[in-house]
């Protein structure tokens, strides 16, 4: 193992050698625990926690829940009134739930734009994102289904949109369609499969969890700096780190804390605040609503699927160049998913040899653009597909891929890198003198 | 205290993450009426949710179900309060219930759910408070939720008393214009004129307040769990806020003497 060199658990009384020897389970525990952690790390690096959190509340309420829920098309919309009614607390395990779902892609987005900023995904840390890329596809999928089940006039829409998407797959598509749905339309054996895979994907995301943990605890966190973790002796790596516990656990749970106060005046006071009412009328194959919106975690990519119709030109030539097999439908399934793509693959598109923006003058820029463009996507995926939004959805769009396909690469070449701190210690040192000595100055109450 | 405000239909698509209804280009009218059950504290009233019972029962019962309401609930403290006895003479004097056991008709009992009605093609009232939102402001991010609610029970309202007293027949069907319904014209005939149902209290029975106890008896119907909610909420903010103070200040301390050295090693 080419890890930070560390101290490893000892095992000292005759029951923790007599284990130890036969499994070394409290020892990946300890190492695991211990693991040296860059002392720079700053907030932004709190969301791994926050993830763990959200993941093991929605596998624990999502239990609970399904012992009173019906996956039926008849009896899923009633069984859910069930549960907000007769069920012993089961309005607050399904406003948790409901709730937990926005909360985690609150923190995974955070989490990926913190990984885009200070440059994790970049070498050795390949492995890590591309299963980070994983979880979160896995999340998608996970969520997009947990939608469908409570069986309201959003879900069943939503679910007829989206499976919908792959009718538009050349060739396949139409069989692939009635694979997926289980039949002609999405009806019951659809909500089935959908429950059957909502139940089974979040232990799937839980085994990629603790791969996405184990390959970072190998090559060791990033940190806001890019800089490594100085490796060639035990003393010198922990001039630059502190072990994970305590001093990064309480960190994070003080972080998580913190988050969760919000999170629970969200489910306590307004708890149908990121769902939509239409979700409280029954599924109606025969009512289409005026207006279908996914939930807003999916917007942006939403937007995105929605940007290349078949008046823009650069769909007009595939659709030339492919002799039609590509037409405005599937371009737009193609970009939607391409647009994840890119993302994946940012380690390989990004020719820069400093890992963190902090140090990436014009990158710097470039990135809060791409963080601007996301949430410009999300208004636009809430937006009918109309004028202007159609364009602003075409140019937010580009944007998106010119910054992974374009920027990324390019800025490698012409950017001039800021000096990097020689060690963390050096960033850490420099960075509490440099508040320590204004503190004194600074009086922290504002003034009157 | 009544504040106006007019809810264009451009604006209830704005931005909306959860609830909007098109209403073509009709402008559509939500007052914002107050109700006791606003905001993080909010509570219902008994006697409102009980008047809102009765004109529900003598009115509105006719076309609309509430099937997903079991009637015992109509003695939960948190909802009408009804005293179980009251409770078992109302089911028995207002609804028959199928009883598949016997192969007839019975009169309904505390633990069966309201009718659900079909007869008029009415739509479901259980939780027509929830699938409305009557407004998602400010700029349409609904942020205003925390302080007034979707506006479901405001919409409910606005409908009951926004008939302007116009109707046209269209393919065979006559339609009510109403200030407050998508696309202006309803398909329901006024359900109130005022003075529709006398309260033993003498409380007024105008439309607009009986539009307004309706209303919020169709919030409690749609979120029966609405006070045990908001005092879970309580109580976790309350909580969570405590335990934030504590670690941040476990964690001051932890780091306390790591940032001590830092600053030392780089002054020196």
């Amino acid at each position: 193992m080419s890890g930070i060199p560390h101290d490893h658990y000892e095992p000292k009384t005759g029951g923790e050698k007599w284990l130890h020897k036969r499994l070394p389970v409290v020892g990946l525990l300890y190492d695991t625990l211990m693991i040296p952690t860059p002392k720079n790390l700053n907030w932004m690096w709190i969301w791994g926690i926050v993830l763990t959190f959200c993941l093991a509340l929605q596998i624990i309420t999502g239990i609970v829940l399904v012992m009173h829920y019906t996956p039926h098309v008849d009896y899923a919309f009633a069984s859910v009134e069930h549960i907000m009614r007769n069920v012993n607390g089961g309005a607050m395990l399904r406003y948790l739930h409901m709730n937990g779902a926005s909360l985690f892609f609150v923190a995974v987005y955070a989490h990926i734009f913190r990984g885009l900023y200070y440059g994790s995904y970049k070498a050795p840390r390949e492995v890590t994102w591309i299963i980070g890329m994983l979880i979160y596809l896995c999340m998608m999928g996970t969520a997009f289904m947990g939608y469908v089940l409570p069986w309201g006039q959003m879900s069943f829409w939503g679910a007829t949109v989206i499976t919908g998407l792959f009718g538009a797959i050349p060739f396949v598509g139409d069989s692939l369609l009635t694979w997926l749905q289980g039949g002609p339309a999405v009806d019951n054996a659809t909500l089935n499969r959908f429950f059957s895979l909502h139940y089974l994907l979040p232990f799937v995301i839980a085994g990629l969890v603790v791969v996405h943990i184990w390959a970072f605890h190998t090559t060791g966190n990033n940190n806001p700096t890019g800089v490594e973790v100085r490796r060639t002796s035990k003393a010198e790596a922990e001039k630059d780190t502190l072990p994970f516990w305590p001093y990064f656990v309480i960190k994070d749970l003080f972080a998580l804390a913190v988050i969760l106060a919000v999170f629970f005046a969200i489910v306590g006071f307004m708890p149908n605040y990121l769902g939509h009412p239409d979700n409280y009328i029954e599924a109606n194959p025969l009512v289409t609503p005026t207006h279908i919106v996914p939930e807003w975690y999916f917007l942006p990519f939403y937007a995105i699927l929605r940007a290349f119709t078949s008046e823009v030109w650069i769909v007009i030539a595939a659709n030339f160049l492919t002799g039609g097999i590509i037409d405005a439908k599937f371009f737009g399934v193609i970009a939607m998913f391409g647009a994840i793509v890119v993302m994946a693959l940012a380690p390989w598109l990004d020719t820069s040899s400093v890992r963190s923006a902090r140090y990436r003058p014009m990158l710097k820029w470039w990135f809060w653009l791409l963080v601007i463009d996301f949430f410009v996507l999300m208004w636009l995926g809430a937006m009918p597909a109309e004028e202007p939004y159609a364009t602003f959805s075409l140019i937010a769009s580009a944007y998106w891929f010119a910054y992974f396909l374009v920027i990324l690469p390019l800025m490698g070449v012409i950017e001039k890198p800021l000096p990097q701190p020689a060690t963390i210690e050096e960033d850490f040192n420099a960075h509490y003198s440099k508040t320590g000595g204004t503190k004194t100055v600074v009086d922290p109450t504002p003034a009157e | 205290m009544i504040r106006k405000f007019t809810l264009s239909a451009l604006t209830a698509l704005t931005l909306t993450t959860g609830g909007a209804f098109a209403a073509g280009a009709y402008d559509t009218h939500i007052e914002d009426f107050d109700f006791s059950f606003e905001g993080p504290f909010g509570t219902y009233d008994q006697n409102q949710l009980q008047r809102g019972l009765k004109i529900y029962t003598q009115v509105c019962s006719a076309c609309h179900g509430l099937r997903y309401v079991p009637i015992r609930t109509l003695s939960s403290e948190d909802g009408p309060g009804m005293p179980e006895d009251q409770v078992r003479a109302y089911a028995e004097q207002n609804f028959e219930v199928f009883d598949e056991e016997l192969d007839d008709f019975r009169p309904a009992r505390p633990v069966d759910h309201f009718p659900h009605v079909t007869s008029a093609g009415a739509p479901d009232l259980s939780l027509m408070a929830k699938a409305r939102a009557g407004f998602h402001g400010p700029y349409g991010l609904g942020i205003n939720q925390f302080f007034k609610g979707m506006g479901g029970a405001e919409y409910i309202a606005s409908l009951l008393s926004g008939y302007t007293g116009e109707e046209k027949e269209e393919a065979g069907a006559i339609l009510y214009e109403n200030k407050a319904f998508p696309g202006g014209w309803i398909s329901m005939a006024p359900p109130l004129y005022g003075d529709d149902v006398e309260f033993d209290d003498g409380h007024e029975a105008t439309i607009e307040s009986q539009s307004k106890d309706v209303a919020a008896f169709l919030m409690w119907t749609a979120e029966p769990k609405l006070m045990a909610r908001k005092e879970a909420g309580f109580v976790g903010v309350l909580f969570l806020t405590v335990l934030s103070v504590l670690l941040y200040l476990t964690n001051k301390r932890l780091w306390a003497p790591v940032k001590r050295r830092a600053k030392e090693n780089n002054d020196s």
